[in-house]
């Protein structure tokens, strides 16, 4: 198909498609065999080149996308055939997809090439080095499954590599599984994140298979080609599909009521923290409702829904971050309200908008949390140097081990001594606080133009938590960079080589830039998406409108602009200014925090997650335990076990084998035998006495014999 | 020429003498010799008959006849020779090893 128009216009380089997923699985099992033999500059070389690679791959795919748009499908291997089942492993090869493809391998490339340095400390500090190997190879492992997800032309080839990474995201959480809470509060973070998105796959799985009950076919091309119809024949259907994928999407990028393992997910090393759970995972779930466009403007009902529920989730996680005190949590929470707007900017129809806030968002939540990182391992070297100087330690309150490198109360003033980690989590900060002209701006401000036109009740919603993001990112930045140092360890901080800081300063000029995509009236990003995202003209009249293709609304803009300003003085004026005074009360009287003492019990509120967790525990899990311990000891151990088995069965058995043994085998069959052996001996021990041995009276029966016959035939006949 | 009846009756003779001896003689070389005399009654029969009907499959049949007989011969007296070697004795009335 596409030697035809190779002749067209603009090089041709589909066909390679299939090394994005298969350069990184190179990448991890040279690893997996030679890794131990090669040490770790090698190891990380390795693997951050399989990553770079693959984006490579992804931009020879971009440019042959500017010559035709359109895409292609490059088909692979097939993979299942079952009468009318057909699924095969095909690789789309389109504008939407070859994003992903960029994001995931760009800010992956980069976050390889950070964790080498990164990982070479966190090992060290871990007390562990071999494991060095391993986190690269789940690092490739995951960038394999991304790109499998992203790939994919049909359902249940995403939903593959959809579980990949949901195995990689497990994997890497509980990387350091033996430390934690107790021992095993990584263990458990692990495990919390793989059961919660369970049940989002079970939505997926249920949208899938009533996705076959309808359409009987699986491939993006062929569902979509058949959903108008099937809209009008049977609009609940679609409306299944639609609602179970986004409990799918609920799961995996963190929405509510699925959203409580995000944070826990904190608990993996930060490169992941960056990688998996803010710039690419998480979002896999927005790119599953932009890729299902199509079925989602069917069903206005779906789409408020999950714009509804992308704008409650911004919101409540936005309040959240406000009262949290591990710099990870803060932005964790932060990634969950920033997934919020892209959901709800691609339930309200505004696909290129999610889209482009996922790729932005992907840029400056990448860097935050790789500042985040190199913050934390400034504060462990600071710690180092600290322990290992008598006169500094007396100092140090509460020992050597309770210290927590993450905690923003333990930090300030690190501006002055990590300058070029400060200057990027600026950047950061402001891009995600939707300063102008940096990237979260433009890409923010698309969504909350969109939601103006469409959902002005999501647009509050929007509006209220881009106000706390403001708030809580200016909250951060003081309290971890301004003000005097707080602890010791934050007075000797020391900041980081340039393998760690050169990837910063990159995602700094991509967080900074990244607006340049899709400027207000030029729409690059929007042109680029249009080939793909393609919704019927009479429906798009209807539910989507590109809002800001009718210009740039101004009056959403300077809003946006207002409220983030008035968040960062709020910040300014609590954290920098009362913080000050709060330092000079006494040790003991004094709040740890000047929200606390203004907010009282909404504080304690907020610190505490509104006890989500707590409420979960109370109502889900707690039943649940106490049904298993009934189910395994009273069902199963007393009633089944004990009485069923034990009894029941075990008398019955007895009985039924008794009367086997005895009546049937006993007096049946051996007596059948038996009687059979008698009979044929009775009877052989009259016939052995025809056997005379008289060779002459044999001879006499076959002459009488022979007459008798030639007599019977003589006579007869 | 003779009426075929002569034939048949001297055929019909040799083979009751015959099957006398094989049935009455303890001898095996003379069962043996009497079992001959047995398949040549019969031979003179074919001949008799073939001669009578003017029918070339009589005469042809004869040779099949001896050519077995011969056969047999062969084994026979092999067979005599080693039940001799073995029991130093070629009476049948001795050979009943095979008594049931």
């Amino acid at each position: 198909m596409f030697l035809s128009e190779a002749a067209s216009s603009g090089p041709q380089f589909f066909y390679l498609v299939p090394w994005i997923v298969f350069i990184p699985v190179i990448g991890l099992l040279t690893n997996i065999l030679f890794g131990a033999r090669l040490g770790e500059k090698a190891i990380g070389a390795i693997a951050s080149a399989a990553a770079g690679l693959s984006f490579v791959v992804a931009v020879l795919l971009m440019v042959s996308l500017m010559g035709h748009p359109e895409g292609t499908v490059v088909p692979f291997l097939d993979w299942i055939t079952i009468g009318e089942l057909q699924i095969d492993w095909a690789f789309q090869v389109d504008t939407l997809s070859v994003v992903m493809m960029l994001v995931v391998a760009g800010v992956g490339t980069l976050i390889h090439i950070y964790a080498i340095g990164y990982m070479h400390e966190d090992v060290r500090h871990n007390d562990d080095p071999r494991r060095f190997r391993r986190f690269f190879v789940y690092l490739n492992l995951f960038i394999a499954a991304m790109m499998i997800l992203v790939s994919s032309d049909n359902y249940m080839m995403l939903f593959v590599g959809w579980e990949g990474v949901g195995l990689c995201s497990y994997l890497l959480i509980g990387f350091w599984f033996e430390k934690g809470e107790k021992g095993i509060g990584n263990a458990l973070a692990a495990k919390k994140a793989f059961i919660t998105n369970r049940v989002g796959d079970f939505g997926f799985i249920l949208a899938a298979l009533t996705m076959f009950g309808v359409f009987r076919t699986f491939r993006f091309e062929e569902v979509f080609a058949q959903a108008p119809d099937v809209a009008t024949a049977f609009p609940l259907a679609i409306l299944m599909i639609t609602l179970f994928m986004l409990l799918g999407v609920t799961g995996k990028s963190a929405q509510l009521p699925l959203y409580v393992w995000l944070p826990d997910a904190m608990a993996g090393p930060t490169p992941v923290s960056a990688l998996i759970h803010a710039a690419t995972m998480v979002t896999a779930g927005v790119y599953l409702i932009a890729r299902s466009a199509p079925l989602y403007v069917l069903v206005p009902t779906a789409q408020a829904t999950v714009a509804w529920v992308g704008g409650i989730t911004a919101l409540f996680a936005a309040t959240i971050a406000v009262a949290q005190f591990d710099i990870k949590k803060v932005l964790a929470y932060s990634t969950i309200s920033q997934l919020g707007f892209m959901v709800a900017a691609v339930g309200m129809g505004a696909f290129t908008a999610g889209m482009f806030h996922l790729v932005t968002h992907a840029f400056f939540k990448a860097l935050l949390f790789l500042a985040a990182g190199s913050v934390i391992l400034g504060m462990e070297k600071g710690h180092h140097h600290v322990e290992h100087d008598p006169a500094l330690k007396k100092k140090l309150k509460g020992g050597g081990h309770a210290f927590d490198p993450q905690d923003m109360r333990n930090m300030g003033g690190v501006r002055t001594r990590m300058k070029t980690t400060f200057w990027v989590y600026l950047i950061g900060a402001m891009a995600l606080a939707g300063i102008p002209p940096l990237a979260g701006f433009w890409s923010k401000d698309e969504i909350l133009a969109e939601a103006n036109l469409f959902l002005p009740g999501v647009y509050i919603l929007l509006t209220l938590a881009a106000f706390f993001t403001a708030f809580y990112m200016g909250r951060q930045v003081l309290m971890v960079f301004f003000g005097t140092p707080r602890t010791e360890p934050a007075a000797h901080a020391e900041e980081n080589p340039p393998i760690i800081t050169v990837p910063l300063i990159i995602l700094a000029a991509l967080s900074a830039l990244g607006g340049l995509l899709n400027l207000p009236g030029i729409h690059t990003f929007g042109h680029w998406l249009e080939h793909t995202i393609k919704i019927e003209e009479a429906v798009q009249a209807i539910h989507v409108g590109e809002a800001a293709e009718s210009g740039f609304n101004f009056v959403v803009a300077g809003s946006s602009v207002l409220i983030a300003l008035i968040g960062v003085t709020l910040a300014w004026f609590f954290y920098s200014r009362r913080y000050r005074t709060l330092q000079e009360m006494p040790a003991g009287k004094r709040p740890d925090d000047p929200l606390r003492a203004l907010l009282g019990p909404v504080f304690t509120l907020l610190e505490n997650k509104y006890w989500v967790d707590e409420l979960y525990r109370a109502v889900i899990l707690n039943p649940y335990v106490s049904l298993s311990r009934f189910l395994a000891e009273t069902i199963d151990g007393r009633f089944w076990h004990d009485w069923f088995h034990d009894r029941v069965l075990y008398n019955s058995y007895q009985v039924l084998t008794r009367v086997l043994a005895v009546q049937v085998d006993l007096g049946f069959i051996d007596a059948t035998a038996n009687g059979l052996g008698k009979a044929s001996q009775w009877l052989a021990g009259r016939l052995r006495l025809l056997q005379s041995g008289n060779v002459r009276s044999y001879a006499l029966s076959v002459f009488i014999g022979v007459v008798l016959i030639l007599g019977y035939l003589l006579i007869m006949r | 020429m003779l009426p075929v009846a002569y034939y048949v009756g001297l055929s019909a003779i040799l083979f009751t003498i015959g099957a006398l001896g094989v049935l009455i003689r303890r001898n095996s070389i003379v069962i043996f010799m009497s079992v001959e005399l047995m398949l040549n009654a019969a031979n003179l029969a074919f001949v008799a008959f073939a001669r009578a009907y003017e029918a070339i499959s009589g005469q042809i049949f004869v040779f099949f006849v001896m050519t077995v007989a011969a056969a047999e011969v062969a084994v026979g007296l092999a067979l005599i020779v080693a039940i001799f070697n073995t029991k130093q004795s070629i009476d049948v009335d001795q050979m009943n090893s095979m008594k049931g």
